[in-house]
Parts: C-alpha cells; sequence; structure tokens
C-alpha cells in the first residue's frame, strides 16, 4: 500500500506561492484584459473573444507573425550548423581550450541593449566601422536605416554574433563527453569523416542540441531589446518583430485588449512549437 | 591472417623520455603465431593497452618495429592494418540498428551487399543476436552492446587479428562467464589471431592458449597457462597468478645449498652457477603440507575458502601461505611446514635461478 503523506503540500506551498506572484497572478491580469474594453478609471466592459478574433483576423499580425517566423528560421539555419562546425574546429584539449571557451563565452555577457546599441553604430553607413567600410571602401550601398534588406542583414548579423556562442558551447560539452574508444574503433572499423560525424559525433550531441535549438528558438521568438535598439522595427515596419509590435499596440496605442489578446496567442504559439519540437526530439529515447 | 612480430619495441608518452622509467613499454620483442589466442595479463598500468594500440596502430612506438608476415606496418595507420579491436566499453553506432553496426566495417570497405548479408548472418548467428538484428543498437543491455562490439571485430573474415581490450569490465559476473567461453569457441570456429588483454587471471587462463605477463612495461614470461602456474619465471608471476599467490621466503645460498631461517631448504635442481643478488625462495602454497617434522611456525590465520583451507604460518617475521585439505589448525598452533622439493624454486633478484633436476622430476 501507497504511504499517504499530506505534509508534502506544505513544501509545495512556497515554490506555488512564489509562482502564484510572479507568473500566475500577472497572467491572470492579461487574461482579465483580453476579453474586457477599458476607457480607464478602472472600467470594464466584456468583449468576450472579440480582441482574439480581431488580432487573429488582422493582417498586421499576420506580418508581424510572418517575419517573426522568418528571423527564427534564419538564425536557427545559421546558429546551429554553424555552432556545431565551430565546435567541432575547437580543439579539445591543452591551452587553447580556456582561451576558446572565453572567447567564445564574451558575447553572451554582453547585455542585450548594449548589443543592439553597439551593432547600431557599428551598422551607421558614415560613422560605423562596418557601414563606413561597405559603403566608402567596397563601395557597397549599404544603409540600414533606408533599406529593409540592410536592415535585416544586421538584425540577423548581430543575433548570430550574439548568440552563435551559445550553441557552440553546448556542443562543444557535447563532443567532449564521446570517449576516445569511439573514435578509435571507428578508424578500426574505416569510417570516413563523415560517417564520424553522422554516426558518432551528431547522435551523442543530439540531446544538448535539442535543447540549444529549443532555448534558441524561444529567446529568438520573443527577442525584443536588440531589434528595438537596432531598427526600432524599421525602416517602415520592415524589422517589426511580434514583441515589437505588441509593445506598439500596448503602449503606444494604449490598445490594451487587443494587446492582451495578442499576448496570450503570442505565448500559446511559443509553447506549442517548443512543445512540438521537443516531443519529436524525443520519441525516439522513449521506447 | 598473418604472423605478428614485434621488433625491439620500446614506447614512451613523454617526448624526449630520460631514463627507462619514462618508458610506458620497455624493449619488447614478440612472436604472435598465426591463429593463436594469446592473453596480455598484468595489473593495471603495466602497459598492456599502451602495446595492445601499438598493434593495432592506434599509437606510433617511439622506438621498433611492428611486422605483420614480415611486412613493416609501423607507420601504417589502424584501417589500413586490417586489425579488429573490441574496446573496454561497448562501442556501438547508436541510431543504427544491430544489422547495420555489424555491416558498417563491410560497408566502409566496399564489401557487396550480398556478401555482407552473408556474414552478418553468420556472425548474429555465432553471438546468439538472429533475433535482435532489427532493434535499435541504442536500447540494448550491456552484454549484448559488447556482443555487437565483438561482432563488428569478428564479421570481416580478412581481419591479422582481433584484440579485446579487457571487454568484460561492464558485463555483470553472471554473465561474464558465458561471454568468455563464447570467445572461446569463436576463437575455434574463425580461428582468427586474437589478443586478450586483461588484469584477470581466471579471464586469460581460460581464453587463452598463450599467457603473456608483463609487469611495469616489460614482458615477464610467455607460457601456456600451466606453465606459468607450476613455474613462474619471476617472483611477480608467482604473486599474481594463483590465489593466493606463490609463498616468497628470503633465502641465502651456503655451499650450494638454499637457506631459509638458518634451515636448509630442498630445491627442484641445481642452482644457476654464479647466481647473485636478492635470493628468495618461491613455493606456491598448494605444495606447502602440514606435517609432524619440517620447519616449524605458528599459525596466524585460517581462511576457510570452501573445498579446502588457507593456513597462513608466521616463521621469523615471514608469512607463508599452506593450503591444507581436512581439518586446518587453530590460530596459534605450532605446525611443522614440509616443501615439495620439486616444486622449490630459487630466485634471484626476482628471475628464477634454479633448474630442474634432469630425468628424476620428469619420471
Amino acid at each position: 500500500m501507497k504511504t499517504e503523506n499530506q505534509k508534502a503540500w506544505f513544501f509545495v506551498a512556497p515554490v506555488l506561492l512564489l509562482v502564484a506572484f510572479n507568473a500566475i497572478i500577472p497572467m491572470m491580469t492579461v487574461v482579465n484584459y483580453s476579453v474586457q474594453e477599458t476607457f480607464g478609471d478602472n472600467l470594464f466592459f466584456w468583449e468576450g473573444l472579440t480582441w482574439f478574433e480581431q488580432i487573429l483576423r488582422s493582417e498586421r499580425f499576420h506580418a508581424a507573425l510572418g517575419r517573426q517566423f522568418f528571423f527564427t528560421f534564419m538564425i536557427l539555419i545559421i546558429e546551429v550548423p554553424l555552432g556545431i562546425a565551430i565546435a567541432l574546429a575547437m580543439p579539445r584539449q591543452g591551452f587553447w581550450v580556456p582561451v576558446c571557451l572565453v572567447l567564445m563565452a564574451l558575447p553572451m555577457l554582453i547585455p542585450w541593449n548594449v548589443v543592439g546599441a553597439m551593432w547600431n553604430i557599428f551598422a551607421l553607413p558614415d560613422i560605423g566601422l562596418l557601414g563606413y567600410f561597405l559603403n566608402h571602401v567596397l563601395g557597397i550601398n549599404y544603409d540600414m536605416t533606408q533599406d529593409p534588406v540592410a536592415a535585416w542583414i544586421t538584425i540577423i548579423g548581430m543575433d548570430v554574433w550574439h548568440w552563435t556562442s551559445l550553441v557552440v558551447l553546448l556542443a562543444y560539452a557535447g563532443l567532449v563527453s564521446i570517449p576516445d574508444a569511439y573514435y578509435q574503433a571507428a578508424k578500426i572499423d574505416g569510417a570516413s569523416n563523415w560517417s564520424v560525424f553522422r554516426y558518432i559525433q551528431l547522435p551523442k550531441m543530439k540531446n544538448v542540441l535539442t535543447i540549444a535549438i529549443l532555448l534558441r528558438f524561444m529567446d529568438s521568438f520573443n527577442i525584443y531589446t536588440e531589434p528595438f535598439v537596432l531598427t526600432g522595427g524599421g525602416p517602415g515596419n520592415s524589422t517589426t518583430l511580434l514583441s515589437i509590435d505588441l509593445v506598439k499596440i500596448a503602449l503606444g496605442q494604449f490598445d490594451l485588449g487587443p494587446a492582451a489578446a495578442m499576448s496570450l496567442i503570442y505565448f500559446a504559439i511559443t509553447l506549442f512549437v517548443s512543445w512540438l519540437f521537443y516531443t519529436l526530439m524525443t520519441k525516439d529515447d522513449l521506447n | 591472417m598473418a604472423k605478428i612480430t614485434l621488433k625491439n619495441l620500446r614506447h614512451s608518452y613523454y617526448p624526449n623520455p630520460k631514463g627507462p622509467d619514462d618508458f610506458a613499454l620497455k624493449e619488447v620483442d614478440l612472436d604472435w603465431q598465426d591463429g593463436g589466442a594469446y592473453a596480455l595479463l598484468g595489473p593495471s598500468g603495466c602497459g598492456k593497452s599502451t602495446l595492445l594500440n601499438i598493434i593495432s596502430g592506434l599509437l606510433e612506438p617511439s622506438e621498433g618495429q611492428i611486422l605483420f608476415d614480415g611486412q613493416d606496418v609501423t607507420k601504417l595507420p589502424p584501417d589500413q592494418r586490417d586489425i579488429a579491436q573490441v574496446f573496454q566499453f561497448p562501442v556501438i553506432y547508436d541510431t543504427m540498428t544491430v544489422r547495420q553496426n555489424l555491416a558498417f566495417p563491410l560497408k566502409n570497405r566496399g564489401v557487396d551487399p550480398a556478401t555482407i548479408e552473408k556474414r552478418v548472418a553468420e556472425i548474429a548467428e555465432m553471438l546468439e543476436v538472429t533475433d535482435i538484428l532489427d532493434r535499435k543498437a541504442a536500447g540494448l543491455s550491456p552484454d549484448n552492446k559488447q556482443k555487437i562490439s565483438m561482432g563488428r571485430g569478428l564479421v570481416r573474415d580478412d581481419v591479422n587479428v582481433v584484440m579485446f581490450d579487457e571487454p568484460l569490465t561492464v558485463i555483470d559476473p553472471h554473465l561474464k562467464w558465458k561471454l568468455r567461453t563464447k570467445l572461446k569457441e569463436l576463437h575455434q570456429r574463425v580461428s582468427h589471431t586474437m589478443i586478450y588483454v586483461t588484469h584477470d587471471q581466471t579471464e586469460a587462463l581460460t581464453f587463452a592458449d598463450q599467457v603473456v605477463v608483463m609487469q611495469d612495461g616489460e614482458v615477464v614470461q610467455i607460457g601456456t597457462p600451466e606453465e606459468l602456474f607450476e613455474r613462474p619465471a619471476h617472483t611477480f608471476v608467482g604473486h599474481f597468478i594463483g590465489s593466493p599467490g606463490m609463498n616468497v621466503l628470503p633465502a641465502t645460498i651456503k655451499d650450494g645449498q638454499a637457506l631459509f631461517n638458518g634451515t636448509a631448504v630442498a630445491l627442484e635442481g641445481p642452482i644457476h652457477p654464479g647466481t647473485k643478488g636478492t635470493l628468495e625462495i618461491g613455493i606456491r602454497p598448494e605444495f606447502v603440507s602440514l606435517g609432524d617434522t619440517g620447519i616449524a611456525g605458528t599459525v596466524s590465520r585460517v581462511s576457510d575458502v570452501g573445498r579446502h583451507a588457507v593456513v597462513q604460518v608466521t616463521i621469523a617475521d615471514t608469512k607463508i601461505s599452506a593450503v591444507v585439505n581436512g581439518t586446518p589448525p587453530a590460530t596459534g598452533d605450532t605446525v611443522h611446514l614440509q616443501l615439495t622439493a620439486a616444486q622449490t624454486r630459487l630466485y634471484a633478484d626476482g628471475w628464477i635461478a634454479s633448474t630442474p633436476a634432469q630425468k628424476e622430476s620428469a619420471a
């Protein structure tokens, strides 16, 4: 027979309280806003699912969501292979290991708004190092404040610079955990370099890469500070990602109802994609 | 398949070795005959894995040569030596099925699919893994994983040698015995040269026709399990093989007679001429018996190991073990030890220094 011990609830209670205050209660206020209309003065009118319908039908939301998926897709498709490649190229032992690790960790230690500001100045066409070099040395017409393509390249470049290290460090951790015997056995079995990567390194990195992709997905899907500081969503609306659009609606236009509904939809999408990805990746481990 | 010759092999992990202590492997000369079952036995750190990795080509020796059938392969990488190696921890390719794992070494060498299928089926049958051929290798138990590792070593019929680097370390005790028997049987069926590295004497003695005993980077003795047990060439072999190991008693020589604690001890035969250095008498506990006469000593410990008892007798600070069948004496008793002369040998600086008396003992 199982022992029933109600005391266990007391141990869970503090966590429950903490989570309630920092997550559940704020989230419930968002839910509250999302189904009502308010004109201030704490006056609320019931609206039902109007805001949700409005957001889901809104072309502005579709466009921002499209841009958001495009951004996340681009940075994942660059950062993951690049991160793996760098991790493979890094030394496994000796003097250079700590040097490489510190260099890799550096970009991640810089605050997000500073990264945005750095890249803004770096890319400005007339005074920035990159902007000046491209325009006045190489003669390439590059102006992220005017040209959407240039803005996109800069914003993706910035994210790659800031976050590839995360993939590198996780992939590297996966690589160093592979015992030498695997490489030796592969050598004796006559495996090519590609086979070693395909059948030893990649499978052994699978778990850490799943986490890396998941983290990069969530972070990039919710990204706000860096693009806001770098381009402010411009030129025009060309780099207005979901979070930037959300802030415009909530704090710029003060449409709290639609903003709340959008937040919830946004949250649901992030949650669903993360769940789907994680479930698919870990499906094999269960059998 | 080939005869493997190691010539003046030395290896150091230091770039500029100074003294002999810097060498993990000191001067090894060995011949491995084609088709033999060998065991490389020694304590951890004696250089046996180094030797194995040199034969497989994972390590290049600092000095010396490795010849396969007289052909120098010292500089060849592992995949061009046509060897197979099974590692301490099972190495399997997680994403592949058991069948794909077994086929991998053949596929990499461009063997045609029909032959691959035939070989895989044969090996799977030998290893009794036919029923799990289509399962993912990742989910197997450790002993099945190790079987698959072995299978990848055995699947090629053109290998010069199959090497096993302590392959049963991670296997449960009751399965160890099964796999060991399996290996012996496999050796008889495929007749590849096999080298089995271990620090476990039972594994070495049951698997091999010839056992190579190593200590501190040197080969101490090569022989059949019987030879190693009967006539250890070095006190180390005596210690290391047998349970309990050989008794080693401090000795002196006077007028061609070996003395222990002032008493003359009869040896198997004459002492090598010019013997000097630290002298010791070696005799296995199995050949020490208790009697009414002989060297007197006090029983300091009795351990009953089931079929017999091991009686430890202390004589002037030297402990001597004797295997006693029947009722053992009690601790504290005074007993008299008799040493079987034909099994009593003299060692100088660790190495054997007596010759068995001709004919007499053989008859």
